[in-house]
């Protein structure tokens, strides 16, 4: 879960001696409905205001596909898809899908068909642990998708890379994930 | 005893082949369980209280005002678990939660299961603890010499944790030889390998449950899920059978999860103590504070050769800055030295290593643990002997190639050794002679080699029961169950294991369903580290496989009224090998043999040979391994000379891994291992700021804790992006060894090794500068260029 702004680190100094009477940290916490589409489907969801679409995913619907790398927007691994493009759900506050489209790994599957991308990286390997890999796919899959309605015909490494550059891998050195997602713009898991 | 293996040779139907991970399916669809996805019913979430000093004296700890919150459940503190523990059972230094004393800053001192994370984080500022606060040593130099302060009072040698001398051959009389035969030289450098850490992509988390019959269960983002039940059972006073330890998938290790950490003794603790399941998960800046990597290395050394080029001798003096724990520091110290005498020959050798105790977060085992750092250190000695003698730096590593079937100067037994192999592939794909010909000034390539183990001889405790285990049964469909202690932490040991099974019993890939790394289901298994799984797990699997391979035959055998020998097991079919056209179905063969013999089930396990494999000398038997994978890279690197900046642009690495049993996995393995290493060389640096100072650099007392660590996050500690990233061929290099399963040797840390000395080499061929002292950054790359061209502007005046 997050490290909220007011949350101390554990490095902090010591709250203030003030009796846990005034400093009760169950105080009220605003409660919003939510409704947005997620992976095709329509969903309602009670969320606390100060809460990250990464934490609803997780902790309140339990897709945990998505995962929390460094809560801090470093690392890529909560991407998912907001409006079809790709963002780090840990910097995005639940209440700012209200009525839009949130797509995740879950979702990827095409007709309960593995997509291209999941069978091009299981072909090449491209997945070592896996933990930054859904983030990675969700990146890939706005990268073909936008290519191919813009009409593009070629694809280069470079611009696979930039696409990918904010999913850190620790496992792979990018090599067989950047022929997957060439294999997989040509179709050809 | 060593278990029976299996060099037979190709073509085989399984080995070899080009097959993806098992288990990858379920990761690229967010399926895979890791410990974080898992979530109990009453599950609690823990968070612990770490210091904000890095040496003080724990005065008191009063919990009274955190328990009262709404929403805590309980609070544990250190004296609950006092007893001390750590992986080496010689150096038990550490405790849970502190009592007396806190070591470094983020030590762990208190911990607060509640309903929610939120409430728990919250909750920590409510403990009350007073310090005294102790001056802090962070310099391992000042920290050796200083006997006034002491890191740990019990500790015989003030703040020195480890201190190795070891002396092969007349070493003074080889070094002198640099000086006086003709044409040789005695070359002396000084070398700083900065500490690094794993940064793993899934943080370490931890969930324990306490149920009615009193057993605990604790699934862990662990390697070692056995280091880990061991230790559980020590602190937390329990049997081992009233503990069970599950690994579900791992998000990435590389060293860093190697040994037991304070969260899996709180979540269990604090599971025990209120009946209900326990979450901890770690941020990502208490994943650098758990850290245990690479250690800071200051490395001496001298190296002669003779006017061919032979290595006359190499003397070692390195001082490890350690941390505040030993971690597996008794082992670092050793491998500072013991690993460096492979793959070159040596007339003579010594090294002096001391690992120091510091205030600040321990350093233990990463990629490549002890010898990735003199490896740095060698490789660029010989380098510079090259140029000296105005050799070819390939030409020169070839001049002293150990070879196979050799013994090192300290008594390690090679066996099958593809180093010149590497060597030739190196060369050939990079296109050295050509390429190194024709590159402008800037540009410049770079050539560096390495050894590693495929595990360690011996348990890091001591025991003469087997360090590897496998069952297998077979059941009526065809399909095969194997069970493994061994750890899947993404390299991929559990398709490795399926690979041999399936050879062995003549089904597809997909046919064999891998049970891993959980204590109540699988036999022991030390764990994923020294590269040790392939060759020991995969020892163990032939073992069980033969035996239940052996009774299809019979049985199969039986039914045709011929002999066994004629039965072959492959391609889900069992055929006779005198006439193909007989054959029947595999789970046919697995059903005549069932009911032959009864069900089918065996048990295979895996010892290291202890005789003729290391020298007698004390400390003889640490870094000697059943066998050694060998690794030869060149890295093609430019240097911007108006901004410092080094881009390397392709790295060609050649792995001698023996047998690639499955080679996408082995290609990954180099692929992650020279990204790993270069990073290394120009962007990481797990830093820690000096007693008393701010930034590094800086003279004024900056407004810094001290002890305090620079970069906490994934932005402040910049791993690569796919940007920065070189283009990497992985060239496998097979040359088999009679110890491994099919020939099979390690492959997951080798290839990290030669990278880095790889990159600092070729640094040099572009533009003449020796930067010794890593990382290499901008400024160091400026500072040099000017120094190189002061001098030559004295030299020309």
């Amino acid at each position: 879960m997050a490290n909220l702004p007011d949350s101390p680190s554990p490095l902090a100094p010591a709250a203030p001696p003030v009796s846990p009477a005034i400093q009760s940290p169950d105080r009220p916490v605003q409660t919003s409905l939510l409704r947005f589409e997620l992976n095709g489907e329509a969903k309602t969801v009670a969320a606390p205001a100060h809460w990250t679409l990464l934490e609803i995913l997780r902790y309140e619907l339990r897709l945990t596909g998505t995962k929390q790398g460094c809560d801090k927007g470093d690392c890529g691994a909560c991407t998912v898809q907001l409006d079809g493009k790709p963002v780090n759900s840990c910097l995005v506050l639940a209440l700012d899908v209200q009525g839009r489209t949130v797509k995740t790994v879950e979702g990827l599957a095409v007709g309960g068909q593995p997509h291209p991308l999941q069978k091009s990286f299981d072909k090449r390997g491209a997945a070592q642990c896996g933990f930054c890999t859904p983030g990675m796919l969700m990146s890939a899959e706005a990268l073909l998708r936008q290519k191919r309605a813009r009409g593009d015909e070629g694809i280069e490494t470079l611009e696979i890379a930039e696409a990918l550059s904010g999913n850190l891998c620790r496992c792979t050195g990018y090599t067989k994930i950047l022929s997957a997602v060439v294999d997989a713009w040509r179709d050809k898991p | 005893m060593s278990a029976p293996t299996t060099l037979s040779s190709p073509p085989f139907d399984v080995v070899g082949g080009d097959h993806a991970k098992l288990d990858a399916p379920d990761r690229l669809t967010g399926v895979a369980a890791f410990t974080d996805d898992i979530t109990l019913p009453r599950m609690l979430h823990a968070k612990i209280l770490r210091s904000p000093h890095a040496h003080a004296r724990i005065l008191s700890i009063d919990t009274t005002r955190a328990a009262a919150l709404p929403g805590v459940v309980d609070v544990v503190v250190g004296s609950e678990m006092p007893l001390t523990y750590g992986v080496i059972p010689w150096t038990p230094d550490e405790q849970a939660l502190a009592t007396d004393k806190v070591r470094y800053v983020g030590d762990a001192v208190a911990a607060v299961a509640a309903i929610d994370e939120e409430t728990a984080n919250r909750a920590l500022a409510f403990i009350d603890v007073h310090y005294e606060v102790l001056p802090a040593l962070c310099d391992p130099r000042e920290a050796m010499a200083n006997t006034d302060v002491l890191i740990h009072e019990d500790n015989r040698h003030g703040n020195i944790s480890k201190r190795v001398k070891l002396a092969f051959g007349e070493v003074d009389s080889a070094l002198a030889a640099g000086d006086s035969e003709p044409g040789a030289h005695r070359i002396a450098g000084h070398y700083e390998f900065h500490g690094t850490t794993h940064a793993a992509i899934e943080p370490h988390c931890a969930l324990a449950h306490f149920d009615t019959t009193g057993l605990l269960t604790v699934w862990s983002a662990t390697q070692v899920p056995h280091y880990l039940h061991r230790e559980l059972a020590r602190v937390l006073e329990l049997p081992t059978y009233r503990i069970r330890v599950i690994q579900p998938a791992v998000g990435g290790a590389f060293g860093g999860k190697s040994e037991p950490f304070d969260l899996e003794f709180v979540a269990a603790r604090l599971a025990i103590k209120t009946g209900r399941p326990v979450k901890c998960l770690y941020t990502r800046e208490e994943v650098f504070l758990a850290h245990r990597g690479r250690h800071p290395f200051s490395m001496d050394y001298e190296t002669s050769v003779d006017a061919d080029g032979r290595i006359l001798a190499v003397s070692g003096e390195t001082v490890l800055d350690g941390g505040a724990y030993s971690s597996f520091g008794l082992v670092t110290t050793y491998y500072s030295g013991q690993l460096l005498c492979s793959p070159y020959s040596f007339g003579a050798y010594r090294f002096h290593s001391t690992r120091v105790y510091t205030n600040k977060p321990a350093c233990g085992p990463k990629r490549g643990h002890g010898s990735v750092q003199p490896r740095f250190a060698i490789e660029v000695q010989l380098d510079k002997a090259a140029h000296l003698l105005d050799m070819d730096p390939i030409a020169l590593r070839r001049r002293n190639l150990l070879g196979a079937n050799s013994t090192t100067i300290n008594g390690f037994h090679i066996g099958s050794n593809g180093f010149a192999a590497c060597l030739d592939a190196v060369e050939a794909s990079s296109d050295w002679q050509t390429r190194r010909a024709k590159l402008p000034r800037g540009r410049g390539l770079g050539v560096a080699g390495s050894t590693y183990i495929s595990g360690t001889n011996y348990c890091i405790y001591p025991t003469d029961l087997p360090q590897a285990a496998v069952q297998i049964c077979l059941d009526r469909s065809g399909r095969v169950r194997l069970f493994t202690g061994a750890s899947d932490i993404g390299q991929g040991s559990n398709t490795t294991l399926a690979v041999i099974a399936a050879e062995h019993l003549g089904v597809e890939l997909a046919d064999v369903r891998v049970i891993a790394a959980d204590t109540d289901l699988c036999p022991v298994d030390l764990g994923a580290y020294s590269s040790r799984q392939t060759l020991m797990a995969g020892n163990a699997a032939i073992m069980a496989a033969q035996e239940l391979g052996k009774k299809v035959r019979k049985a199969v055998a039986d039914h045709w009224q011929c002999s066994p020998k004629v039965v072959t097991l492959a391609g889900r079919r069992a055929q006779r090998l005198d006439d193909p056209a007989v054959f029947i179905p595999i789970q046919d063969a697995f059903v005549l043999a069932e009911t032959a013999f009864g069900t089918l089930g065996s048990v295979g396990h895996y010892n290291t040979p202890r005789s003729g494999v290391h020298g007698d000398y004390r400390g003889g038997t640490i870094g000697a391994s059943p066998a050694y994978s060998f690794s030869a890279h060149v890295a093609d690197v430019e240097v911007d000379v108006e901004t410092g900046d080094v881009t390397v642009h392709h790295i060609w690495a050649a792995h001698d891994c023996g047998r690639a049993l499955s080679p996408v996995l082995v290609e990954g393995q180099i692929e992650g291992s020279v990204y790993m290493g270069v990073a290394e060389a120009l962007m990481e640096h797990h830093h820690v700021m000096p007693t008393g100072l701010g930034l590094e650099g800086e003279k004024e007392p900056g407004p810094w804790v001290s002890g305090l660590l620079a970069g906490s996050s994934l932005l402040d500690y910049p791993i690569p992006t796919t940007l920065d990233t070189p283009e990497i061929s992985a060239l496998i290099i097979e040359d088999p060894d009679p110890r491994g399963p099919f020939g099979a040797k390690e492959a997951g840390e080798g290839p990290l090794h030669p990278a880095i000395p790889a990159v600092v080499n070729a640094i040099y061929d572009a533009v003449g500068i020796r930067i010794d002292c890593l990382p290499v950054t901008p400024e160091k790359v400026l500072a040099a260029l000017d120094a190189l061209a002061a001098q030559k502007g004295s030299d020309d005046a």
